[in-house]
C-alpha cells in the first residue's frame, strides 16, 4: 500500500486497488468458513467514530473488525461530549490516549478524515466524508463487479441519480476510471455537478439511452437529507424519468447488472422487482463490504508500526 | 553467492516414494486422512505425494488440501505487508488424521501457525507433520517432523531452495549460501 491511511480513493494507485481486490479474495474465502474468524489483528484496537447516521457501513466495518480480532470501541456523536462543545481533534486525541491504533471515521464535512489525518497520530479511515468521498463502498463495488463480470477494465458503468450529493459517485468514478473502466453519470442536470466531465465521465440525461450502453447501472439514492432547495419538481417526476422497473429492465438488449449501495428507496430509483431481481447484485455487494473491508484494515493494520 | 545440491532430481524421487510408503505404512487407506500441504511452497509437494499415492499404490481417493497460514502468522505488522495466498480446504477435518505438508521445516514458526489455521476447519483427530528439508539445530519452538526427506545441518544466512518441476521447471535441492 502506497498510504498510511485511507481518506479517499483519490489518493491510491491502481497497484494499491489490485492489492485490496487479492486481499479481499483471501477474506472472502475467510467469512465463508465455518469458523469466520482469524486472529491477524489481536493486538489491534479499532474506533467506529460515527458522526453520521449509518447502519450497513457501521456494523460491516465492526464485523469486518471482529473477524479480524481487533477490540472494536463505538462512538457516535449522538451520545457523546460533542454535544457539550469538544472540538474533533480533541475527541479523537481523547479516544486516541485510551491506546487506540485505527480510527474508522464517518463525518458530514468533506475532508474530516484528512484534516484529522494530519493532527493526530494514527490510522485513519474514511467511512464516508459529507459529499466528498466513501472509498470502502467504493471499493466493495468494483470488488463486486469484478466478481460478476471477471474484469473492471473494459466496462460500462453508469452511475444514475444523485450524483452532486454522493459520495459513492465521486469514489466510484475514481476507482473505476482507475481500473480502465468507462464511466458514464445519468441523472437530471440539477443534481450533475458542473465539469464533471474534467474527471473523464460522460454525462446522459437519458436514463434509457444509458442503460442501452452500460454493463452495470449503480442506482443512487436521492439524498434528501443534503438537499437545501428542490432539485427536481416531485419525486413522482424523477422515478417516471430516472427509476428503474421491470418493464424497462426487461426492453434493453443485454443483461445488465443491476447494483445500488443502499439504502434502497424502493419504488423511487428502483422498483422492488428490480432491486430483487437475478440481474441485482445488491446484497452480494453488502456480502463483499466485509471481505473488502478486512482487506483495507489488514493493509492498513500492517503498516502501524 | 554460491549454491550446492542438496538433491538431485533422481534423489528427490527415491525419497518421494520413500515418504509415500512410510504414510501409507500408517494410514493405509487414507480413508480417515487429509493430506494438507502448507502455502505457498507445500502445496507442490502435497500435490506429489497424493499422486504418486494414487498412481503407484493404488489409493483411490485422498483428501488433500491446500491451507494458507498469513493470518496466522505471529510477524504482522513486524516486516512487510504479508501476501496472502488460496486457501483450498473443501472439507472438515472433524476427526481426521490430518497430515501438514511443507517442503522445509526452519523455525517452526509456520507450522506453529498451520496448528491454529486448521482449527476453523475442525477439531482433527491427530495431527501429524511430513517435510522434505528438515534443517537441524534451527527450530525456534518444540515441534518435529514425523516424517523426514532429508535433515540437513545449515547456518543462518544459508537458505534452502526447493524447486519443483510443475512450477520451477525442475526437481532440485539447493543450499544458497550469501
Amino acid at each position: 500500500m502506497s498510504v498510511n491511511h485511507l481518506l479517499g480513493i483519490k489518493y491510491l494507485n491502481k497497484r494499491d486497488i489490485t492489492l485490496i481486490m487479492e486481499t479481499a479474495d483471501n477474506f472472502k474465502e475467510v467469512i465463508n468458513r465455518s469458523i469466520k474468524k482469524v486472529p491477524t489483528l489481536r493486538d489491534v484496537t479499532i474506533a467506529n467514530i460515527f458522526f453520521e447516521n449509518s447502519t450497513r457501513t457501521r456494523l460491516s466495518f465492526e464485523l469486518a473488525e471482529k473477524r479480524l480480532s481487533a477490540d472494536v470501541v463505538n462512538f457516535s456523536a449522538a451520545s457523546s461530549s460533542v454535544k457539550k462543545g469538544e472540538t474533533l481533534i480533541d475527541t479523537v486525541n481523547n479516544i486516541l490516549s485510551m491506546k487506540v491504533d485505527m480510527v474508522v471515521l464517518r463525518h458530514p464535512n468533506p475532508g474530516a478524515g484528512i484534516f484529522l489525518s494530519r493532527h493526530v497520530k494514527s490510522s485513519i479511515v474514511n467511512a464516508g466524508d459529507g459529499a466528498h468521498e466513501h472509498p470502502t463502498q467504493a471499493l466493495l463495488d468494483s470488488y463486486s463487479i469484478r466478481e460478476k463480470l471477471g474484469d473492471v477494465g473494459g466496462k460500462n458503468v453508469v452511475i444514475v441519480g444523485d450524483i452532486l450529493h454522493s459520495r459513492v459517485a465521486l469514489s466510484n468514478i475514481f476507482a473505476l476510471k482507475l481500473q480502465g473502466a468507462n464511466v458514464k453519470v445519468c441523472g437530471p442536470r440539477t443534481l450533475i455537478p458542473k465539469h464533471i466531465e474534467s474527471l473523464g465521465v460522460s454525462v446522459e440525461t437519458d436514463l434509457r439511452k444509458a442503460l442501452e450502453w452500460c454493463d452495470v447501472a449503480n442506482m443512487l439514492r436521492v439524498q434528501n437529507e443534503r438537499m437545501d432547495i428542490s432539485y427536481f419538481p416531485s419525486t413522482r417526476e424523477y422515478t417516471q424519468q430516472f427509476g428503474l422497473n421491470l418493464p424497462l429492465l426487461n426492453s434493453l438488449k443485454k443483461k445488465i447488472v443491476i447494483m445500488h449501495p443502499g439504502p434502497i428507496n424502493r419504488g423511487v430509483e428502483i422498483t422492488s422487482d428490480v432491486a430483487d431481481s437475478d440481474q441485482s447484485i445488491i446484497l452480494h455487494q453488502v456480502e463483499n463490504g466485509v471481505a473488502v473491508r478486512m482487506a483495507v484494515l489488514y493493509l492498513l493494520a500492517s503498516k502501524i508500526n | 553467492m554460491g549454491q550446492k545440491v542438496l538433491l538431485t532430481s533422481k534423489e528427490i524421487n527415491i525419497i518421494l516414494h520413500r515418504l509415500a510408503c512410510q504414510l501409507l505404512e500408517n494410514h493405509l487407506d487414507f480413508k480417515e486422512t487429509a493430506l494438507v500441504g502448507i502455502q505457498p511452497r507445500g502445496v507442490f509437494l502435497a500435490d506429489r505425494l497424493a499422486n504418486i499415492l494414487k498412481a503407484d499404490y493404488g489409493v483411490k481417493d485422498i483428501a488433500l488440501g491446500f491451507l494458507d497460514i498469513t493470518f496466522f502468522r505471529d510477524d504482522f505488522g513486524r516486516g512487510e505487508i504479508l501476501r496472502a495466498n488460496t486457501t483450498k480446504m473443501d472439507f472438515l477435518v472433524e476427526d481426521k488424521k490430518v497430515v501438514f505438508i511443507d517442503d522445509v521445516l526452519y523455525t517452526g514458526r509456520s507450522i506453529r501457525a498451520a496448528l491454529t489455521a486448521i482449527q476453523s476447519f475442525g477439531r482433527p483427530r491427530s495431527i501429524e507433520l511430513l517435510t522434505l528439508i528438515d534443517r537441524r539445530f534451527s527450530r525456534h519452538l518444540p515441534i518435529q517432523p514425523n516424517y523426514r526427506g532429508r535433515q540437513v545441518d545449515a547456518i543462518g544466512d544459508e537458505k534452502v531452495k526447493v524447486m519443483w518441476e510443475a512450477n520451477d521447471g525442475e526437481d532440485r535441492v539447493y543450499l544458497v549460501s550469501k
